[in-house]
């Protein structure tokens, strides 16, 4: 995925669209948030999702966050390797750290979040 | 580290021996007989209490220094309690002896459980739950049978954003599921969320009062209202009962199920695992559904009563923690009215004057007035690139354990307080100074805060490695021929 194409969430997940899956992941920023993430629980492959359904639970060191879903649609793949391996999450956050990918059911719904620029402004003003 | 008592203890030294059995088990028909030994460690008597005196001087408790662990209410258990319990008629009995001979015993319940309902304005107590989760279970097992019993299928319990964390598991583990609420920008609930929010499929609203921030619903009228007229009932966290003794009667605002925790606000040892105490209270409605067996009163007589038509059945063995409940009625005895309502008063002071003090270097999102706890934040620290966890780990350098941290987790980079109300002020200004001391070494000297703790018996611990692939036997274990059956 490429940070500077992607949409972002208030909640800090990210989501990449290529011919029409999104793939959603959680920002640098969550992950030094979060901390050392140490448990991913994720949901089944074919379960359907409405934009902003807890879809997952995070669990680090000193804190348990939930994944909520940016769009509506289709859970086509969940990446297992992180289930294994939740590290991999902190060390690869826009990479090997994706969560899962959904066939969405409204592209329209991708309008109402942040842009790369917008969401760095956003982190500017939870800041200040 | 200190050498585990198993790794001391290889060697055959031993404080006592035996006497070898003057009969051959083995004649006996049937019989299973250990294959090995029972690979248990082997040590002197004086080595023995050198090591636990050892491992009891690292550790950090409360008689040895302020323990401001926000919701916890860590705080002092007067001594006299112990030698009460201690007494041969309370600690001398066993659970299955007649009513008869336990007349005392089981005046000293019913006398708690009435003592209890007078407290909290409600009608009937348990004391069998031995914890606060455990009582959180047992009021949901009693909204679940109440509803079942009234041919209501209602799955859902709303739990606000406020409330401790083990609610939300405590209501899946009865077959609820948990919704979330949003707390206001005040930190309270809104009544208009909370109306949109509840329907016909809610059973319950489980609500932590005062809250996880240390403050208290200002609309719990109405919020008691709108739960009522929805035909769910009003489920109240009272693990922070210490901040409204004598203030707040919860059954008297409507509140149908509570529990509280002695072990906690009726300064019964608590830490370590327990043993703990978590009584339930109900409003009259409810009482036939509450655990047996309960303890009655017929002509000057105590009994204990086995059945009941609705009750849920039991929740533990026996009665609970029998000699928990034993200290927690002499403190209520001790204190009187007036002193419960001293207890309240003065924990309320407490917080909001150490409020004040850290208000100065921390930030406080929720500035109250707050009532037996605050939460403070390390979020203006982190320009300096120090995080709340370093602050804790810098507190055990300076001799005094952490707050609760990263809790509630609706408070950035969270630190919460309690100071408690056996706190003199000489220790919450001692408190107060440290944590100023430490907000200036997080601006001049960041570095020392990401290696504290320099101190302690064991320095930072790797917490990741440690849940990621925990190790909870002693790998040792096998080399001492233990078998595990």
């Amino acid at each position: 995925m490429v940070p500077e194409e992607s949409k972002f969430t208030k909640d800090h997940e990210w989501v990449f669209v290529e011919d029409e899956i999104a793939t959603i992941g959680i920002s640098d920023y969550a992950t030094g948030e979060l901390g050392d993430i140490v448990y991913v629980e994720l949901p089944e492959v074919d379960t359907e999702v409405q934009q902003l359904d807890p879809i997952g639970t995070i669990e680090a060191v000193k804190t348990v966050a939930e994944l909520f879903s940016p769009v509506s649609g289709t859970i086509v793949e969940i990446n297992d390797a992180i289930m294994e391996d939740p590290e991999t999450v902190n060390s690869s956050p826009f990479g090997d750290g994706w969560f899962i990918k959904i066939r969405m059911d409204d592209p329209g719904e991708l309008d109402a979040l942040f842009s790369y620029t917008e969401y760095q402004e956003f982190l500017g003003e939870q800041a200040e | 580290m200190s050498r585990t008592i198993f790794e001391k203890g290889i060697g055959g030294k031993s404080g006592n021996y035996l006497p070898t059995g003057d009969f051959n088990v083995d004649t006996i028909e049937g019989i299973r007989t250990r294959k090995g030994p029972v690979g248990l460690p082997e040590i002197g008597e004086q080595d023995i209490i050198r090591h636990y005196v050892e491992l009891a001087s690292k550790n950090y408790h409360i008689d040895k220094g302020m323990y401001p662990l926000g919701s916890c209410t860590m705080k002092y258990n007067p001594v006299v309690n112990e030698e009460i319990a201690g007494l041969d008629g309370f600690g001398g009995l066993h659970p299955e002896q007649d009513d008869d001979d336990v007349q005392g015993a089981l005046e000293l319940m019913y006398s708690l459980e009435s003592a209890l309902c007078e407290i909290c304005g409600m009608s009937a107590f348990s004391l069998q739950p031995v914890a606060g989760a455990h009582g959180e279970m047992t009021g949901m097992m009693v909204a679940k049978d109440y509803f079942r019993s009234r041919g209501e299928e209602r799955k859902t319990v709303i739990v606000p954003d406020s409330a401790h964390g083990t609610n939300p598991a405590s209501v899946v583990i009865c077959g609820f599921e948990p919704k979330v609420m949003a707390s206001d920008e005040h930190g309270l609930i809104d009544p208009e969320i909370l109306a949109a929010q509840i329907g016909d499929d809610t059973a319950v609203l489980m609500l932590t009062l005062p809250n996880t921030l240390g403050l208290f619903e200002k609309e719990i009228a109405r919020i008691v209202e709108i739960v009522h007229e929805a035909g769910a009932l009003i489920y109240m966290d009272g693990a922070n009962m210490n901040a409204l003794l004598g203030i707040v009667q919860p059954g008297a605002i409507g509140i149908d199920i509570m529990h509280l925790n002695l072990h906690k606000t009726f300064a019964t040892p608590h830490g370590g695992g327990g043993p703990g105490s978590g009584p339930v209270g109900v409003r009259e409605h409810l009482a036939d559904f509450l655990p047996v067996p309960r303890v009655v009163m017929e002509d000057g007589k105590y009994r204990r009563v086995y059945e009941s038509k609705n009750s849920i059945g039991r929740v533990h063995p026996w009665h609970g923690n029998f000699n928990v409940c034993v200290k927690a009625y002499a403190y209520i005895c001790a204190c009187g009215s007036e002193g419960l309502l001293a207890v309240s008063e003065n924990a309320i002071v407490n917080a909001n004057y150490l409020m004040k003090k850290v208000g100065q270097w921390y930030d406080i999102k929720y500035p109250g007035p707050c009532m037996h706890e605050f939460v403070a934040s390390g979020r203006n620290l982190k320009q300096y690139d120090v995080r709340t966890t370093d602050i804790a780990k810098r507190l055990l350098d300076y001799g005094l354990h952490a707050p609760t941290v990263y809790f509630p987790l609706i408070v950035e980079e969270a630190l919460m307080i309690e100071p408690v109300e056996t706190e003199k002020k000489e220790t919450l200004d001692n408190f107060a100074d440290v944590m100023e001391k430490i907000a200036v070494e997080a601006k001049e000297d960041p570095e020392l805060l990401h290696k504290a703790p320099l101190t302690t018996p064991v320095r930072r611990l790797d917490e990741a490695s440690a849940a990621r692939s925990p190790e909870l036997c002693w790998p040792g274990l096998d080399s001492l021929g233990g078998e595990g059956d």
